[in-house]
């Protein structure tokens, strides 16, 4: 289980981006964390994973504090961040360069069938269209069988449609070994086609505003009248945690 | 020969579509072989006498006279020995040194402060100090061109590895990289295209400074044949020098190019339109 508690981060230049933020992820879980942008939702993705350190409070994988990156917790990035002096398939390995090379052979093949880019073996970051990037990127976290798996924005630059294939392309991944899976979005419909629970946060200083485990049946349809009634209440609830601050501030978590 | 070859086919410019290849080559010999063949003409119809700027096949005829005699292979070998072990003496020290403090902020602040102070004196007004501490033979002089050469490839590369994008960086630390692997899989390919341009810089001071070496006395060298033919009024001589330094200058640089060519194919840049 992941623990994250009483959380604060101020950054160097005094700006307090996360203030006493308490989360709970169970193992195996689909936690989708929606708010507007600087609300610190990166910020909360980069201690998770252990890139920074929490300035107060704790972050914890299984009961043990998270201080580093750790080889059973994997990061998609915004942007796919791939080396460009690397082939695709050389880029996926990064995640497994200490298995025997026959070994990562096999399971950067494997997993770049995974993610449909099989027929890319070989190619070159420059020749992939911004779907195709990402998708290496995912490959790349997932090779490593992470136990937790940590997505910022993976999708938020891709066109929609590329971006619906993506999203129903992941529960696919996600089912195969059923990692703990964080995404932070600002698309509600995202948030809700593929998560368990969501968590709505608010800005200034970043914390949960709500959490709601819609009881929604999967595969989840986007144009069911019920899916479309989270959306808009979700919806309301991101438009309040953007408004600037009106009293309203100890509105109590999951009262929709 | 063959291996010459090798390297060519696979330099940035071989690389492109091969139609219309050779045309593309020619367009650059235009301006200097007609500026030759022009003043060939103006000679030879005595327009001009052509004494003190001689012609170019007297030039060529000049170079072709001291190779048969032997004493240009002397001269050229001495003042490529002086380029090699200065400019490999200044790429090791500023390799060194720009890795160092580009990688570790306290050596960066121990060190670059200094080397910028350093690196605003013009090299060759240390010719003195150095001829007092290392005599006037070949120490001085490859040090002098050490130093000329180390300050381009201190600069950039320190500059290129503080410049890596940590964005990329961060990527070796999610994967948990060694200090070791992070330079080797992170900031050495990126700061590659950097390194190479610098060293190309570096290889033409190097170029430069050889000259004033060996103007400050020297029994051999393509330096001293140009003091040389000046001393005795042959400025034959000293074109026919001039043109040994340009052809060794171009074909060095041209050989440095095509071997980190080969490092280099992953990038994805700017060609100019045609
Ligand atoms: N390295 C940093 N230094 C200082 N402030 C930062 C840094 N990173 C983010 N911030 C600030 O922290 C807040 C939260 O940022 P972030 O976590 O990126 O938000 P989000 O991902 O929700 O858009 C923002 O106000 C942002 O400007
Ligand atoms: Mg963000």
């Amino acid at each position: 289980m992941l623990s994250i508690s009483n959380v604060d981060k101020r950054y160097p230049n005094g700006l307090l981006a996360l203030a006493g933020l308490d989360l709970a992820v169970a193992e195996g879980e689909i936690l989708a964390i929606v708010g507007g942008s600087g609300c610190g939702k990166s910020t909360l993705l980069r201690l998770i994973s252990g890139l920074d350190t929490p300035t107060a409070g704790t972050v914890g994988l299984d009961g043990t504090p998270v201080r580093e990156p750790r080889p059973e917790i994997g990061l998609v990035f915004q942007e796919p961040r791939l080396m460009p002096w690397l082939t695709i398939d050389q880029n996926v390995a990064f995640g497994i360069r200490h298995l025997p090379a026959e070994e990562q052979k096999a399971r950067v093949s494997e997993t770049l069938a995974r993610v449909g880019l099989a027929s890319h073996l070989g190619h070159w970051p420059r020749e992939l269209s911004g779907g195709q990037a990402q998708r290496v990127a995912l490959a790349r976290a997932l090779v490593g069988r992470p136990k937790v798996l940590l997505l910022d924005e993976p999708f938020s630059a891709l066109d929609a449609l590329t971006r619906g294939d993506l999203q129903d392309h992941l529960l696919d991944l996600w089912a195969y070994d059923r990692p703990t899976m964080i995404l932070v979005t600002h698309d509600i419909e995202e948030a809700l086609v593929l998560a368990d629970r969501i968590v709505v946060m608010q800005p200034n200083p970043g914390r949960v505003r709500v959490e709601v485990t819609p009881p929604l049946a999967r595969p989840r349809d986007r144009l069911d009248p019920e899916f479309l009634q989270w959306k808009y209440k979700l919806l309301g609830e991101l438009d309040h945690a953007s408004r600037p601050p009106t009293g309203d501030e100890t509105f109590p978590a999951g009262a929709i | 020969m063959s291996s010459v070859n090798t390297v060519a086919a696979s330099s940035p410019e071989a690389a492109l579509p091969s139609r219309g290849f050779s045309a593309k080559w020619l367009i650059g010999f235009i301006l200097p072989v007609g500026l030759a063949l022009a003043w060939e003409v103006v000679v030879a119809l005595k327009w001009a006498d052509g004494r003190l700027l001689p012609t170019p096949s007297r030039v060529i005829g000049t170079l072709v006279g001291l190779a048969r005699t032997g004493e240009l292979g002397g001269h050229v070998l001495a003042t490529l020995q002086r380029v090699a072990m200065g400019f490999s003496l200044g790429v090791a020290a500023g390799t060194v040194l720009g890795a160092v403090s580009g990688y570790w902020t306290l050596a960066r602040r121990l060190v670059d402060p200094m080397l910028q102070a350093l690196r605003n004196i013009p090299s060759i007004a240390w010719v003195p100090m150095f001829i007092l501490w290392f005599g006037i033979f070949e120490t001085s002089k490859v040090i002098l061109i050490a130093v000329g050469v180390f300050f381009p490839i201190y600069l950039s590369l320190s500059g290129a590895i503080l410049g890596v994008d940590r964005k990329l960086v961060e990527v070796g630390r999610i994967f948990r990289f060694s200090h070791r692997e992070m330079i080797t899989r992170i900031l050495l390919p990126a700061t590659l295209p950097t390194y190479v341009i610098s060293l190309r810089s570096g290889l033409g001071l190097g170029w430069m400074f050889v000259v004033a070496a060996e103007f400050m006395g020297a029994e051999e060298g393509l330096g001293f044949l140009l003091v040389d033919g000046q001393q005795t009024g042959r400025p034959a001589v000293i074109l026919a020098s001039i043109t040994a330094f340009a052809i060794l200058g171009k074909l060095t640089d041209w050989l440095l190019a095509s071997v980190s060519a080969r490092f280099l194919t992953w990038q994805d840049s700017f060609r100019p339109a045609e």
